[in-house]
Parts: structure tokens; C-alpha cells; sequence
């Protein structure tokens, strides 16, 4: 094999705290371009597959890829370039509290990528920009809301240029009137072809973004297919149901 | 308006005392701050073993009166030949005194910084001492502060102390003049009056760089 299909590959992975196992053998594959979405009821492991997936929790047995290539977990090197390629969006934004929202997205730049001064504020100018925060790079996250700080979160993990982002229910912290300016951030960040996993229950994501939906349960990956295949009319699949039940419960409809 | 001989004295003595004081409060704040850093943020996030050492410096200096401490580094250590002038004996004691109530300080502002930080950090391909370095410890430094500053006005009072290894500052001066005059009760006022210029200009410098440390969302409001 020359070309490898996959941009990222990870291969049964296993994770445990004590006796508590998360993770049970999870794969999963992604191509240039793809959007996955992870869905499944809260405790059944998505955030700590995102995790393992950049080694900010070690897994304690299975692989990761990419381009073909396998990531030698134990070594730091490997890891510290490993979370390069692959942005993460956390639920909880972790914004530096300490760093204006332009530092925020040039620390990285000039700490790990070692870029000039000027060069990392540029760069962190445009990513602001990009999210529609260009008057706001003075403001300490205490200062911002909500939206405005994940969106800060976007533009800090996409200035790597990171070939894989990681999603980890984005909207979920935020008030209901502030999910739409993330969104529509996600949005045009797929729009440009980005490569994503993310776990979510926002139906509008699944259902506009999504090309393959993976259903999660007690640490396995119970179901996937399209949105089509999972979600279509009619389906009786577990992933209908429980979207279903998703949307009971704050009234929105797919 | 001319002094009387006594208060010449006086103040001639506790003037050279005060720079004598001076002179032991700063590389020992400093190097307080310093040690403090260092021990709280090896005792937080050192290998198991450097903890360990960390802790038994910590416990060892914070569990013995810094009367001891003095006496052994100034009379004691010759026992193994190391000589150490008065001044020296009484630096490195306050330093390291100081230094084991500072990485108290810092070891509680480092616990108190959330997980999500150093997951930021790293997932932007941060190596671990960079995420202590530049997200961490600037953090917990703004939370720390309070506490360390507090510490250093108290390093200002036990400062007196470095006259028991014949160290001659502010108390020992004003002492020798009150031995001479017999007048104790306005030498040892006169001496307070010092401290409290002393302790006043320090309070004025801390609040300055409180100033200049801060960041919206950290500081007095939030304790
Ligand atoms: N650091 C940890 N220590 C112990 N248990 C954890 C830790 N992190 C997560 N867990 C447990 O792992 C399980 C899965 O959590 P998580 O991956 O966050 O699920 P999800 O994101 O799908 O809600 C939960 O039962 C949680 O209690
Ligand atoms: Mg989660």
C-alpha cells in the first residue's frame, strides 16, 4: 500500500478506570473530508474515546494511525506531534483564563510551533476573524460569553492546522440562544472540507453534517451507518430511538 | 532643632541597621519566591521520589523553630567545615525557611488550576513543562499571590532574628543601643516604627504587582 485511504485509523481500543471499563475495543476509520458523529447516552464512553484518540487519556491497549502510519503511544516525541495534527474541541472550551483571546490562539503558535510574535498574531487575526471575533481579541475569557469562547477554542485549535479535529459535544455548555453562532462556525469548517469527529446531540449537526453516525453504548460502538440508514423514516434502529427521545426532550425537531 | 547625643546614636544605629535589614530581606524574599516555586511545583507534579523530598523539606523547615534553624547553619555547620559569615548564615536560613511556606502556598495554587487547562494545553501538542510553565504556573501565580506576599511580610518581622547569629540589623543595632542607654522602651518603639515603614513600603510594592498581574476573573473577588 502506497496511498493510505485513511487519514486516521484507530484500532481496538481499551480503556479502564480500576475495575470501570470505558472503552471496549473501539475502531473506527476516517477518510479525508469525512465527518463522524458520535452519538449515545451520556457515561457511554465518547468523551474518553475522544480523549484516547489525541492521548490526552493513555489507552491501555489498541492503535492509532496516520496516513497509515502507527503512533507509538509510549513515545513523547510521537504524542506532542500526534496532538498537533489533531485539534480538540472540548465542551468545557479550556481557554487559557489567564490569556487575552488573541494570546490564547498565538501561545501555542509561538510556544510549540515557535513562531515569531508577529507571525503568530497574524495568524491568530485571521482565525479570529474566521469566527467573527476579530473586535474581541482583547477580552480575557471572563469576559467573554459562552459562544464567543468556544468559538475562540475553534480558532485556537485551527491555527495548528491540524488535520483532524476532535469535537466533544461543542454547544452542549452553552445556552440554548448561543448554540446557533457555534454551529454555523462547525458548519463552515465542513463546508471547507475539515476533517471531524464529533460527539454531539445537536439533531441539526447530525442531520446536516453527518456522513456516517456512530451510536456508542457502555463503551462500544453499537451502530453506524449514514443518517440516512440510522435516522431515516421508519428505521427501528436504537439510534432512532434514543434521537427520538433527544428530541422529546428539548423540543426539537430533525 | 538639635538631637540629643542619645537619639543621634539611636538613629545612626538603626539607619545602618535598616540597610542591614534590607539587605537580608530581598535575595531572601526573592530567593524564597524562588525555592518556593520550584519545591511547590516539583512537590505537585515531581516523580514520586523528588515529592517525597520535596515534602520532607517542606516538613522539616516548616516544623522547626527558624531559631534552630540559624543556629545550626551558623554554629552548627563549621562541625562539618562550612564556615558561613553571619549574613550568609542568616540568608540561606531565611531563604529556605521561607522557601518551604512559599511551595506551601504555590503546591495549593497549583492543585487548585482545573483539569481543562492542562488538557487545552496538551492538546495543542504542549510538552508537559511547557503546560506548567506557560499555562500553570502563570495561573496559580495569580492565585498564590496573596498567600506569598503574606509570607514575605512575615519574613520581614523574622528577619530581627538573623541578630542571634550575630548578624548586626535593625534589632541587634537598636539592642546594642539600649544596652548602652538603658532605654528600652523608646529604642524598642523606635525599632517597631522601622518595621512598620518596612512592612508598609513592601505592602505598597505587593499591591503593585498585584495590579500588574492582573487578569479578569482572578483576584480578591474570587478569594
Ligand atoms: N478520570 C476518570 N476517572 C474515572 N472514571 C472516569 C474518568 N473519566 C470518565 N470516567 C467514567 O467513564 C465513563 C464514560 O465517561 P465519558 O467518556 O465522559 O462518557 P460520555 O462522554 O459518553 O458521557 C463514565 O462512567 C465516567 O464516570
Ligand atoms: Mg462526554
Amino acid at each position: 500500500m502506497t496511498e493510505a485511504k485513511f487519514i486516521l485509523e484507530v484500532d481496538t481500543l481499551n480503556k479502564s478506570y480500576g475495575d470501570n471499563t470505558i472503552l471496549k475495543g473501539v475502531s473506527l476509520t476516517l477518510e479525508e473530508g469525512e465527518i463522524k458523529v458520535l452519538i449515545g447516552p451520556s457515561g457511554g464512553g465518547k468523551s474518553t474515546l475522544l480523549q484516547c484518540i489525541n492521548c490526552l487519556v493513555a489507552p491501555d491497549s489498541g492503535t492509532i494511525s496516520m496516513h497509515g502510519k502507527e503512533i507509538n503511544l509510549k513515545n513523547k516525541k510521537d504524542l506532542y506531534q500526534l496532538r498537533q495534527r489533531v485539534g480538540m474541541i472540548f465542551q468545557e472550551f479550556n481557554l487559557f483564563d489567564h490569556l487575552t483571546a488573541l494570546d490564547n490562539v498565538t501561545i501555542a503558535l509561538r510556544k510549540v510551533r515557535r513562531m515569531d510574535k508577529g507571525a503568530a498574531n497574524k495568524r491568530a487575526m485571521f482565525e479570529l476573524e474566521q469566527v467573527g471575533l476579530g473586535d474581541k481579541i482583547e477580552l480575557y475569557p471572563a469576559q467573554l460569553s459562552g459562544g464567543q469562547k468556544q468559538r475562540v477554542a475553534i480558532a485556537r485549535a485551527l491555527a495548528m492546522d491540524p488535520e483532524v479535529l476532535l469535537l466533544d459535544e461543542p454547544t452542549s455548555a452553552l445556552d440554548p440562544e448561543l448554540v446557533g453562532e457555534v454551529i454555523s462556525v462547525i458548519k463552515a469548517l465542513a463546508a471547507k472540507g475539515m476533517t471531524m469527529i464529533m460527539a454531539t446531540h445537536q439533531i441539526s449537526l447530525i442531520a446536516g453534517l453527518a456522513r456516517n453516525v456512530l451510536f456508542m453504548e457502555n463503551g462500544i460502538i453499537q451502530e453506524q451507518g449514514s443518517p440516512k440508514e440510522l435516522l431515516g423514516a421508519g428505521k427501528k434502529t436504537r439510534t432512532q430511538g434514543f434521537c427520538d427521545r433527544l428530541s422529546d426532550l428539548d423540543g426539537e425537531g430533525s | 532643632m538639635e538631637l540629643s547625643p542619645f537619639y543621634q546614636d539611636l538613629l545612626t544605629a538603626l539607619n545602618t541597621g535598616v540597610i542591614t535589614s534590607i539587605g537580608l530581606i530581598i535575595p531572601s524574599a526573592l530567593g524564597g519566591v524562588c525555592i518556593g516555586i520550584a519545591a511547590g511545583a516539583l512537590r505537585t507534579f515531581g516523580p514520586k521520589p523528588v515529592r517525597k523530598l520535596g515534602d520532607a523539606y517542606a516538613a522539616l523547615f516548616r516544623g522547626t523553630p527558624l531559631v534552630i534553624q540559624l543556629f545550626i547553619l551558623y554554629y552548627g555547620l563549621p562541625n562539618l567545615g562550612i564556615y558561613l559569615s553571619p549574613y550568609a548564615a542568616a540568608v540561606t536560613g531565611f531563604m529556605l525557611c521561607s522557601g518551604a511556606y512559599q511551595s506551601e502556598y504555590v503546591r495549593g495554587a497549583l492543585l487548585s488550576i482545573q483539569r481543562g487547562q492542562y488538557y487545552g494545553a496538551q492538546a495543542l501538542g504542549f510538552t508537559t513543562f511547557q503546560t506548567v510553565f506557560w499555562v500553570i504556573i502563570p495561573q496559580a501565580m495569580r492565585r498564590a499571590i496573596h498567600g506569598c506576599g503574606n509570607e514575605i511580610i512575615y519574613l520581614i518581622k523574622y528577619s530581627s532574628l538573623a541578630y542571634i547569629v550575630t548578624c548586626m540589623e535593625l534589632t541587634g543595632e537598636g539592642n546594642t543601643i539600649a544596652s548602652e542607654y538603658f532605654r528600652f522602651t523608646e529604642v524598642f518603639m523606635m525599632v517597631g516604627v522601622y518595621y512598620l515603614l518596612l512592612v508598609s513600603c513592601a505592602m505598597l510594592i505587593l499591591k503593585r504587582i498585584e495590579q500588574w498581574l492582573h487578569v479578569p476573573g482572578f483576584g480578591h473577588q474570587e478569594g
